[in-house]
């Protein structure tokens, strides 16, 4: 059983479709990178996947929760479904441990105990176990991203959703952050993730999807399709580089 | 409610009283809110250019006066400037005590806006060799009225609702008419229910034009309208 | 017969600031309860309930006080029931009080990032929750400020209640000053004692307000 299965879904801003009828399928383990211009839809169906965006039409179902146009079982579903911002969107008025802590616990239901011990986990998990006392406005943003990846990792979800999770960041401050996400699809992680960093998408997704005017344009194993783009968009968006 | 049964009929037949209480009520606000405000201006610019030294005097009228009741105040001048020979009349006592409340407000925010503008602006003013009140009157007052437009006319509209209080030395503003015709016919309720609608529907009329008055003097697409509409929530 | 302004006169004006301090706080705690839940409703999913609250803000901010007070007073009276005078008093402060402290705090849980509402909306937590540990510890430390500033005008306001025979501070004053004419003297106690309850709270809204906008410059 497929862990997303989004099928035939539609969603407009207004007037604007900006999501034309989307078929995605993700098995578990798999990490699929979404590449495109601005304003393919690419952010809006991650957005969509997660229940933050409503649909219009068509439905996402993540392990077993089904989400439609009415919007039910939205909570049950954001439990399995991890996702991570361009903009950290730590809680500023909790430390690190307490970021991570807070959903497990007011959420799931966790006790004291296990709940730090998951937040131990997923500290170690991004590299900043030393972190965890920190207040999130002394951590770097490169810091800030990874434990917002930890707060997420936190809630046991059985897919991560990256929105763009780099481009706020300074470039130096960028490969720490990719490096984290690659360790975590070699641990077995099923990704989805919306980037403009090529290469890695090319190195570490399993898949890669083009989205093309609110269309899944072209889709393939990553080697195939950065190799051997097969529409004339693709071969432009390649290369006429990463915008 | 034990039967209770609205009667407003009695408080309409004494509705010449309570307009006469209106007008009165309009008379007190437009001339107190209009000194008042002109009071707080000058105060705000005299502070701005006096030297550091000499702004004590206008820092302790304003918080002496933000920190103590209007009602207080209408009392204090009242009944404490006739007992040293002052005479005047409870509608004068009002209306110095609407100025002397409302200036101290309005110098506060006034100051607050003039502190708002960006010192670059006085500097660009003072290098075309303009003097300090040059460059006051022509590059630092505008906008900064324009930015604290909103708060200004919030507390003109407060202003205007606390006139109520003149009540107190028995001038025969709305709220003063309503006591008298509340002691006509008994009808408390009623007449107090007319007369807060009828203060409800003054506030809005005045937020209304009030927010007019601000895009007739901070046009959008001037600069100064900016300003407003930044400020303004 | 006329009395002199002596010590008695004076220790009994400032002694009525008691009433004035308990009218303060009964009408902050009673307020600020109603306050809260119209902030609530005010940046409610509901439209209506968004509606209502900001009616309820529009509508008392275009009331005097002192109209506030008269329908409290008369309103309560209505139900046949003798009600003491500091029952009304209490209940036109704290709707007054709602009022503006509803506003005040919209406006502070307004202010917390909207980011911050999706963040936590992607952890799956309920909008109960979201309110609970993300937006409201946030919006408290925005509001502590304005707050603090408001308390000034409540105790302030409180003034107006002597006409219904409430002898908190400017009740007392009139009272003396009737017996004594003294008006500079009498007025100036309780001026001086208002000032004395008020000053301290403007300034620690001052200072507090200094503290926040420098953490968020810094």
């Amino acid at each position: 059983m497929p862990v997303v299965q989004v099928e035939g879904v539609r969603k407009s801003f207004g007037a604007v479709e900006v999501l034309k009828g989307i078929d995605l399928t993700v098995e578990r383990g798999e990490v699929i990178a979404i590449i495109g211009r601005s304003g393919s839809g690419k952010s809006t169906l991650l957005r969509c996947i997660n229940g933050l965006e409503g649909i219009q039409a068509g439905s996402i179902e993540v392990s077993g929760h089904k989400l439609d146009a009415s919007g039910r079982g939205l909570r049950e579903l954001r439990k399995d479904v991890g996702i991570v911002f361009q903009s950290y969107n730590l809680f500023p008025h909790l430390r690190v441990g307490e970021n991570i802590m807070l959903a497990p616990r007011v959420v799931l239901g966790v006790g004291k105990a296990e709940a730090r011990q998951r937040a131990e986990e997923a500290l170690a998990e991004v590299g900043l176990a030393e972190r965890f006392e920190a207040w999130p406005d002394n951590l770097s943003g490169g810091q800030q991203q990874r434990v917002a990846i930890a707060r997420s990792l936190a809630m046991k979800p059985k897919v991560m959703l990256f929105d763009e999770v780099t481009s706020a960041l300074d470039p130096e401050l960028t490969g720490e952050v990719l490096a984290t996400m690659e360790r975590l699809a070699e641990h077995g992680m099923t990704m989805l993730l919306v980037t403009h960093e090529m290469a890695f998408a090319r190195r570490v997704a399993t898949q890669t999807i083009f989205m093309h005017q609110g269309k899944v344009w072209e889709v393939g194993p990553s080697e195939r399709l950065f190799g051997a783009p097969q529409t004339p968009e693709l071969r432009q968006f390649l290369g006429t580089g990463l915008k | 409610m034990n039967g209770f049964q609205f009667q407003f009929s009695p408080v309409f037949a004494r509705s010449d009283v309570l307009l006469e209480g209106l007008w009165l009520t309009l008379q007190l606000s437009a001339i107190g809110i209009s000194l008042g405000a002109l009071l707080g201006i000058l105060l705000a610019m005299l502070r701005g250019l006096a030297p550091r030294a000499l702004r004590w005097p206008v820092d302790a009228y304003v918080e002496l006066v933000r920190n103590t009741p209007f009602l207080v105040q209408l009392l204090i001048i009242f009944f404490g400037l006739p007992s040293i020979g002052v005479k005047l009349t409870a509608e004068q006592a009002a209306i110095g005590a609407i100025v002397l409340n409302l200036g101290a407000y309005s110098t506060e925010i006034v100051r607050a806006g003039i502190e708002s503008v960006h010192k670059s602006q006085i500097e660009a003013g003072l290098s075309l060799a303009m003097t300090r009140w040059q460059v006051f009157r022509h590059v630092v007052i505008a906008p900064a009225l324009a930015r604290v437009w909103p708060s200004l006319s919030s507390q003109f509209v407060l202003m205007m609702l606390s006139t109520s209080v003149c009540s107190f030395i028995s001038v025969q503003e709305l709220s003063g008419t309503a006591a008298n015709v509340e002691s006509d016919t008994f009808r408390s309720f009623e007449v107090y229910i007319t007369v807060t609608a009828i203060y409800l529907a003054l506030a809005l009329v005045m937020r209304g034009l009030l927010a007019m008055l601000g895009a007739v003097l901070f046009p959008k697409g001037s600069g100064l309208g900016r300003l407003r509409t930044q400020s303004g929530r | 017969m006329i009395r002199t302004f002596s010590e008695s006169e004076f220790l009994f004006i400032v002694a009525s600031a008691r009433w004035t301090l308990l009218l303060t706080l009964l009408s902050l705690l009673l307020g600020g309860l109603l306050g809260f839940i119209v902030a609530l409703a005010r940046t409610s999913q509901l439209a209506p309930l968004r509606m209502l609250a900001a009616g309820w803000i529009g509508m008392i901010q275009g009331i005097p006080v002192l109209m506030l007070l008269f329908l409290s007073y008369y309103g309560l009276s209505m139900g046949g029931v003798d009600m003491p005078p500091i029952v009304a008093a209490s209940v036109s402060m704290a709707i007054y009080a709602s009022a503006y402290l509803g506003e005040i705090w919209r406006g502070s849980i307004q202010s917390v990032a909207w980011q911050q509402w999706e963040a936590s909306a992607a952890l799956a937590m309920s909008r109960a929750q979201q309110y609970r540990y993300v937006i409201l510890p946030q919006a408290v430390r925005i509001a502590v400020a304005p707050t603090v500033g408001f308390i000034v005008q409540l105790v302030k306001n409180t003034s107006i209640v002597s006409i219904i025979g409430v002898v908190e501070l400017a009740r007392a004053g009139n009272l003396v000053n009737n017996a004594t004419f003294a008006p500079f003297k009498v007025f100036g106690t309780v001026a001086a004692t208002y000032f004395i309850i008020c000053w301290p709270i403007s300034l620690l809204a001052r200072r507090l307000e200094g503290r926040l906008n420098a953490r968020r410059s810094g």
